[in-house]
């Protein structure tokens, strides 16, 4: 379970006048976030969602308020502990953020290597898993970027981690790469029972995955709601396809 | 004989003329040759085993870095900054006193090699610093979301991300010291420099100095051509 209580943070931003003081990215939050939920974080850009994502595995501090990671307050740890911690959370990025120059392979092993882990079959029954076992061994720069985000999933799920931050995870992506993702996330839920946080600005991917939402707005949480599943989707096998049927 | 061929007899007969020189002095070339590779060899030593770390350091501890310290970041950058900023002859001399404490000698190759490291650890760390602050953002991000810690952030993410970087900025700290080590010959360090100045520049034999200038172009056109080609073949990202 995520509890968030009374959480605020704000910058200081440098300058004078009017770009100088505080600037508030998150005022007076409450939340709770149950186990094995998918919730998802809507709100425009600059709403402070991101923020919100990142004090979660406290990427962030909040400035005041709490924090609570089932029951763990990451704020009150040495900074050992915290880094133990976070290990049992994982995260997906808008950019993927794979290392450039590891092979798929590489990169999904990379958080056991940081545990002084080498456990290969876990690698690729977790790039089975999204369904990229057979591009193990190729460089990010040869990969499209439903792709890339499907290894940067399993990368995040290989420590098999009870939480998934996902920080607009399809932002970066077309219609028929996003459903990929998409369903990816869906079966990492199904069957992982891994509770998934889901920040997005685009509704249609919330609407179409999450249990609940929150909505922000300048920083300020104001609404909780029970997501109503859209009617299923039709399945297309490609983007060519998808397009074709939309449009005709 | 048409005009072309006697030009080009006459720089057959330069060519031949050089070669005689160079014969003429076969063993003192080779010499100053290995006496060159031992300076860079040492110098460059210094730069991969200091030079580095202190560079990394650096990116880590400076302002919005890492692990921000402003301290060591300011004691770090002024040692770059003064290395590099005092004229290398003096720093040279300068430097002798310790130099002799350090070694027990400031005269010969490998006491030359002393102030050639502190340049060469210098500009070096500078470039680490520089290459590194070229890797995303989010790469730091990442590491830092997989718990990873700061040692684990440098070889497992910063280094291979930044590889072909570093390598680039070792080939040309690499070059630098072949430039530096010419004027070694002051503290009797000897190597390829001293031996143009000595044999070709001091007894008039021109040929010998530019053949030991045309030594050194090939010679750092080849380190240079060595540096691309392991940087590009190490270097995975989008071409």
């Amino acid at each position: 379970m995520i509890e968030l209580q009374q959480v605020t943070k704000s910058y200081r931003r440098r300058g004078t006048g009017r770009r100088g003081g505080e600037v508030h990215a998150l005022r007076g939050i409450d939340l709770t976030i149950r186990d094995e939920e998918m919730f998802g974080i809507v709100g425009e850009s600059g709403s402070g969602k991101s923020s919100l994502l990142r004090l979660i595995n406290h990427l962030e501090a909040p400035t005041s308020g709490r924090v609570l990671v089932d029951g763990v307050d990451l704020a009150q740890l040495s900074p050992r502990a915290r880094r133990a911690q976070r290990r049992r959370i994982g995260m997906v990025f808008q950019q993927f953020n794979l290392l450039a120059n590891k092979t798929a392979f590489d990169n999904v092993a990379l958080p056991l290597r940081l545990q002084r882990r080498r456990e290969r079959e876990r690698v690729m029954q977790m790039l089975d898993f999204v369904n990229m076992a057979d591009r193990a061994h190729q460089h990010p720069s040869l990969l499209s970027g439903g792709e890339k985000q499907r290894v940067a999933i399993a990368r995040a799920l290989v420590t098999d981690p009870g939480i998934l931050l996902c920080d607009e995870p399809t932002s970066a992506l077309d219609d028929h790469h996003t459903e990929e993702v998409m369903d990816i996330l869906g079966q990492v839920r199904r069957e992982l029972r891994t509770t998934i946080v889901l920040v997005s600005h685009e509704l249609d991917v919330v609407k179409a995955s999450c249990d609940r939402a929150a909505v922000l707005e300048r920083g300020r949480l104001t609404a909780v709601t029970d997501v109503v599943a859209p009617p299923p989707r039709q399945a297309f096998s490609s983007y060519a396809e998808r397009a074709q049927r939309y449009l005709a | 004989m048409s005009g072309q061929e006697a030009a080009g007899q006459g720089v057959l007969g330069r060519l031949d003329e050089l070669g005689a020189s160079l014969s003429a002095y076969r063993g003192e070339m080779l010499q100053s040759i290995a006496e060159t590779g031992v300076m860079l060899g040492n110098s460059l030593l210094a730069a991969v085993l200091l030079g580095l770390p202190m560079g990394t350091w650096m990116y880590l501890s400076r302002k919005n870095g890492p692990q921000p310290r402003t301290g060591v970041y300011a004691l770090l950058n002024g040692y770059v900054n003064v290395v590099r900023s005092v004229p290398f002859l003096l720093f040279v001399v300068a430097l002798i006193p310790f130099t002799r404490w350090m070694l027990g000698t400031s005269f010969g190759t490998t006491a030359a090699s002393v102030p050639l490291a502190f340049v060469a650890v210098a500009l070096y760390a500078r470039w680490v610093e520089q290459t590194l602050l070229d890797v995303p953002r989010q790469t730091v991000e990442l590491a830092d979301s997989l718990g990873a810690s700061t040692l684990q952030l440098v070889t497992r993410f910063l280094y291979p991300e930044a590889r072909s970087g570093l390598v680039l900025s070792l080939t040309t700290v690499t070059i630098s010291m072949v430039s530096y080590s010419t004027i070694m010959g002051v503290v009797g360090g000897g190597g390829v420099g001293d031996f143009a100045i000595r044999y070709g520049y001091q007894t008039y034999e021109y040929e010998v100095m530019y053949a030991t200038i045309l030594i050194m172009i090939v010679v750092v056109m080849a380190i240079q051509g060595l540096g691309t080609w392991t940087s590009r073949r190490i270097d995975r990202r989008l071409r």
